[in-house]
């Protein structure tokens, strides 16, 4: 729709996935799952409420997988804003937390319930979740903050996989969130 | 591994977010405003758009900081501000004032007339203005983190924009078709690093996210420019010189989205008023041509 969409189905091909391009409500036909990917939330949350897309998606049967932008788009709650949301997850999210693009960064970080080893994470303008509900199993930190969680069939990132080789993250929705083997 | 701030990755990374948007002109908060609202992904922080620079003439400089300030403030969405090209001193400002991108923009009166600036210095990331392939790829080697083809600003006229996209397209075909042995010479002719050129002989596209600017003042002119291959939409003038600036942007924004269906762009371009007024090309003498400034 809008944001690092090549990136993602560059991943999910190379994984093994079929990935079909989502810009309007017909498009979700046959899909066992979708990635919002990053973008800018206030474009991406306009375009999926215009075109349909939103109420699909607010049923909670498809599997998603949330970047940056996705992830804020996933949350309950957004600090500060009334912009449109899915609101599939019990997270609070801070936008642009970490602060602005001079503050972009790269780093490893843990993530025991995906891999064992550092997960290589690149972080722009990125959230962070402020606040989880019970049913939220965090998944990693930077800072003390939660920047990747999973919610029954939600995954929601503040990084950005999808911008390096490592292709661990998307490896893990596709077999333990979605159900397929990569 | 320790933290790293501003590396190549995150700085072109942030371009690859805006892909499949609209880049939108605008001079005031209340404009930062209307242009989040309709979708844009970005904004460019200005003191006058491209058509008011034309219009003005004399030397066109970096903005005034708090207008840049002010922008800022008023939207939540990246903001981008101009730097002269060469002028290396007020992009330190514009870092300084915490902008997400610079742009080293041919539209304002350039600073330097050998050297563009040193981008590889700054944390911010930088866009540059290109009409081929071998400016394109200068621009990169200096450190620019994005491209934009840079049409003929201000004049709500889409043929040079269209120019340059074809121009960048037919060059980027030319080098991938090339067999290797060929690119020593073929980096020679485009006056561009041999490393660069190896890379888009193999990626088969430029390695930066590349926009196009320059005239684009309707729905239509936004999807044309995507339909031809190009990664997003700057637009100036074409905004806010329209009848109707609201309806326009939003327009703007879901042409660029659903550009390959006719339908909805019907749809969009319906009922929008008057477009800017344009300027056509022949009209404008070679040295007011704002895309022959930089190399």
């Amino acid at each position: 729709m809008q944001g690092a969409v090549r990136e993602h189905e560059r991943v999910l091909t190379a994984l093994g996935a079929k990935a079909s391009l989502v810009r309007r409500r017909a498009d979700l036909e046959g899909l066992d799952g979708l990635v919002l990917p990053g973008g800018e939330s206030t474009t991406i949350g306009m375009l999926l409420e215009e075109y349909g897309i939103s109420e699909i998606l607010r049923q909670g049967d498809l599997p998603v997988f949330g970047t940056c932008a996705g992830m804020i788009l996933m949350a309950k709650e957004i600090e500060g804003s009334d912009q449109p949301r899915l609101g599939l997850m019990e997270i609070a999210v801070r936008r642009n937390a970490f602060g602005r693009q001079r503050e972009s960064f790269e780093e490893e970080i843990v993530a025991p319930a995906v891999s064992p080893r550092p997960l290589h994470a690149v972080f722009i303008r990125a959230p962070y979740v402020v606040s989880a509900g019970r049913e939220v199993e965090v998944l990693g930190k930077v800072d003390d903050k939660i920047v990747l969680c999973r919610q029954g069939r939600m995954l929601a990132g503040a990084f950005h996989p999808e911008l390096t080789d490592d292709d661990r993250v998307h490896r893990y929705f596709l077999e333990q969130v979605v159900g397929k083997g990569a | 591994m320790e933290r790293e701030l501003g590396t190549f990755r995150v700085k072109a990374g942030l371009a690859e977010m805006l892909k499949g948007g609209v880049i939108m002109d605008v001079t005031k908060p209340e404009e930062a405003v209307i242009a989040e609202r309709a979708g844009a992904v970005a904004v460019m922080a200005l003191e006058r758009v491209p058509s008011d620079i034309r219009a003005a003439g004399g030397v066109a400089r970096m903005a005034d900081p708090q207008i840049v300030r002010d922008i800022m403030d008023a939207v939540t969405i990246p903001v981008m501000a101009k730097a002269r090209i060469g002028h290396f001193v007020e992009a330190q400002i514009l870092e300084s004032l915490g902008v997400d991108y610079i742009d080293e923009s041919e539209v304002l009166t350039p600073a330097d007339e050998q050297y563009h600036i040193d981008k590889t210095k700054f944390r911010v990331p930088f866009v540059c203005g290109a009409r081929n392939l071998g400016e394109a790829l200068r621009r990169i080697a200096e450190g620019a983190a994005m491209i934009r083809t840079k049409g003929e600003p201000g004049t709500g006229n889409v043929v040079e924009a269209v120019r340059h996209a074809r121009t960048v397209n037919t060059d980027i075909r030319r080098v991938v078709a090339a067999p290797e042995d060929e690119l020593p010479t073929i980096a020679k002719e485009l006056g561009a690093p041999l490393d660069l050129v190896r890379e888009v002989h193999d990626l088969g596209r430029l390695p930066v996210v590349n926009f196009s600017a320059g005239g684009i003042a309707t729905p239509a002119d936004a999807a044309l420019m995507m339909q031809l291959g190009i990664d997003g939409i700057f637009v100036g003038s074409g905004v806010f010189k329209s009848a109707n600036p609201e309806a326009t942007a939003a327009a703007i924004v879901r042409a660029t989205t659903h550009y390959q269906d006719p339908e909805v762009l019907a749809e969009v371009s319906t009922g929008l008023g008057e477009a800017m007024r344009g300027i056509e090309i022949s009209r404008i003498s070679p040295q007011d041509r704002m895309q022959e400034r930089g190399w």
